[in-house]
């Protein structure tokens, strides 16, 4: 099993991850933490926009859109 | 209260009998409204909110829930069943408010479908605060949420804790009372995928919007040719014909119907019974009921988001993020509700580039029934210069206020709602809801226009502003000066500029040029007003300086290619 944390941006479509770690301010931590994406979170990637557009992720039974700067800030392991 | 589309709006609709707009995207509703219930003897005042994931607002609109949390008496905490952890969050957070609460498990039905198995009476145990379960769209579990709003109670159980503290215990409550069954990828999920995806997604996005204006066009312009117009010519006219002869010459004959002597003409008589009515109902609600038909529909699926998804990328070029498409689809129908929906944006610069950019360049319904009227018989080559002249500008100018406004563009981070059949009841009743709308918006302010303008005239103010004007619209614009009249009209109304554009008789070029400024140049008064609230005063002087600035320009520009002098 691969355990090294990478942004979440390196997560491979379709692979599971774990989130293990949120950067930047503390408004925009908790804009995710309420939403439930948090520490210890299993995270899954639905598709990537090119040309470094957002990111569509499933995080409990929703899936939500954020963008590559925001994912960037999320540290994942793959699970 | 509650999250972000998990049917508040329509269990409000459902108490309350009042209505409002429901669809299938976060951030549907974005102000307040209020309405009555009574139950027994008593009369209870509700408020449907816009939707909030946290006490911590993150744009206006949530701002706004937050308000009106603190004029409550008691909370209707509406949530998603099939996405019971999220919601459970705002709801233990509320639980610390010290009101007294009711927690309603909306979206039952399809908590079976996606074999999700909650026990809600364990839940009310844990909590210790009424919970009922409910369909809002059928009706189902309505009444027993009456009947519980008096046995609204403060929660004793849960105590304040840290955002940390309230994941743990929403930890322990879902293990107690949730179990959820393994589940296949259903087709469902396969459309999702297909349309959220770039490769297909984006094919399926200009697909989607190619069609949708097709409908709307086809549905329109069937709806003028074979039912409105043949009543209008064969019912209406020789009534009004009728009516001309008891009136006889006069002013009242000029106001209500036109100049006497002349051929009555639906459009050109400017008379309040025959333009003034024949604009909004013979010309421009054909389009409204069909655009906001096909509108519905894509609300209601819940397509929209995705399609934020696909074309965040360019809106952030343009200083917004994807949800920016939201006010431009709104836009359409109508600049003002456009305009409100600007508030799910999170910073004062979006705000300001999405409005803006929305006055400019977004024709609303009366606009595009304005450009339909006035060049459909040239061709549709003279409608397509306007519609790239108005993307080629929205483009441009956003491009250019990203680098120039001050402030921050944040990311989107917006939750994509899964798929939904859309109930034909609910889509026509939406329909018919913004028809209404319309109707009682445009009507009132049609006669008014046609009121002043005729009151104008017989003093010569128009006359005179005509010709002081004439030089510049002939050398700069190359139009006749009294197409300055046409454009002053447009200030209260667009749609009451088209008769005054057609007995002008310019070419078609210059009805090009004419049609764009008038969509450009100013946003209507409603639009306007909307814009000074939301925006503010400093800021909206920029934005009408630019609108009219921007104005000029383009029609200077086009000038010099259309008509090449
Ligand atoms: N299947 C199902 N759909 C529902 C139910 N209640 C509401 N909906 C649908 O859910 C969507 C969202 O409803 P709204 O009432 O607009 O949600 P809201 O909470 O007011 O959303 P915002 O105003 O954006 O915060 C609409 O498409 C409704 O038709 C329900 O009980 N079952
Ligand atoms: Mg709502």
């Amino acid at each position: 099993m691969d355990e090294k944390p990478i942004p979440l941006t390196q997560l491979p479509i379709n692979k599971r991850g774990k989130i293990i770690g949120l950067d930047g301010g503390q408004g925009f931590q908790r804009r995710l933490r309420v939403m439930g994406i948090k520490e210890g979170q299993i995270i899954k990637i639905v598709t990537k926009q090119p040309f470094r557009g957002p990111l569509t992720i499933a995080v409990f039974g929703c899936q939500m859109t954020l963008g590559r700067g925001m994912a960037d800030k999320i540290t994942v392991e793959v699970i | 209260m509650g999250n972000p589309n998990v049917g508040k709006s329509v269990v409000f609709s459902r108490l309350t009998g009042a209505n409002v707009i429901a669809s299938n995207y976060p951030g549907t509703t974005v102000d307040f409204s209020k309405g009555k219930m009574r139950v027994e003897r008593d009369t209870y005042e509700i408020i449907d909110a816009p939707g909030t994931y946290s006490l911590e607002p993150s744009n206006k609109a949530e701002e706004v829930a937050l308000k009106m949390l603190g004029d409550a008496d008691i909370v209707i905490n509406v949530i998603d069943s099939t996405n019971l952890e999220r919601n459970l969050y705002l709801t233990l957070e509320l639980l610390e408010q010290n009101k007294p609460i009711v927690l309603v498990l909306n979206i039952w039905d399809e908590t079976k479908h996606l074999g999700i198995h909650i026990d809600e009476k364990r839940l009310q145990q844990i909590i210790g605060v009424p919970v009922v379960t409910t369909v809002a769209l059928s009706g189902e579990g309505i009444k027993n949420l009456v009947a519980n709003i008096k046995n609204a109670k403060v929660n004793d159980k849960i105590k304040p804790t840290s955002e940390e503290g309230r994941w743990i215990e929403i930890g322990t409550i879902i293990k107690k009372v949730e179990v959820v069954e393994h589940r296949h990828h259903t087709l469902r999920d396969r459309i999702s995928d297909l349309t959220i995806k770039p490769l297909s997604g984006i094919p399926i996005a200009l697909g989607i919007i190619f069609i949708s204006f097709w409908i709307v066009r086809l549905i329109g312009e069937n709806l003028i040719i074979y039912v409105l117009d043949p009543l209008f010519d064969n019912y209406y006219l020789p009534l009004i014909e009728g009516l001309s002869e008891q009136i006889g010459p006069g002013t009242i004959h000029i106001l209500l119907i036109g100049e006497y002597g002349v051929p009555i003409d639906k459009i050109e008589s400017l008379g309040m019974l025959t333009t003034g009515l024949y604009i909004p109902i013979g010309v421009v609600l054909p389009y409204i009921i069909a655009f906001y038909f096909m509108l519905s529909l894509l609300e209601d699926t819940g397509y929209l988001p995705r399609l934020a998804t696909l074309v965040d990328k360019v809106f952030h070029k343009l200083g917004m993020h994807g949800h920016g498409i939201v006010p431009v689809f709104l836009g359409l129908g109508c600049n003002v509700p456009g305009a409100l929906s600007t508030r799910t944006l999170e910073t004062r610069k979006q705000r300001f580039i999405s409005a803006t950019l929305l006055a400019i360049c977004v024709p609303c319904m009366a606009q595009l029934a304005m450009v339909f009227g006035v060049l459909g018989k040239h061709g549709i080559f003279y409608i397509g210069i306007v519609f790239v002249t108005l993307t080629l500008l929205y483009i441009i100018l956003g491009l250019i206020l990203n680098r120039f406004i001050k402030g921050e563009s944040p990311e989107i981070f917006l939750e994509i709602p899964s798929y939904r059949r859309p109930s034909f009841k609910a889509t026509i009743k939406k329909t018919w809801m913004r028809i209404r709308w319309f109707l009682k918006e445009a009507i009132p302010f049609l006669f008014l226009g046609v009121l002043i303008i005729n009151i104008l005239y017989s003093i010569g103010i128009l006359q005179f502003i005509s010709n002081a004007l004439q030089p510049i619209m002939t050398g700069i614009f190359g139009m006749p000066g009294d197409a300055s009249i046409a454009l002053i009209t447009g200030f209260l109304r667009k749609d009451l500029a088209i008769g005054m554009l057609i007995s002008l008789n310019m070419t078609p070029l210059q009805l090009v040029i004419a049609v764009t400024m008038l969509t450009v140049y100013f946003p209507c008064v409603a639009t306007f007003a909307v814009l000074i609230k939301e925006l503010g005063i400093k800021d909206m002087i920029k934005s009408a300086a630019l609108m009219l600035g921007v104005a000029t320009i383009v029609g200077f520009l086009l000038k010099l290619i259309l008509l090449g002098v």
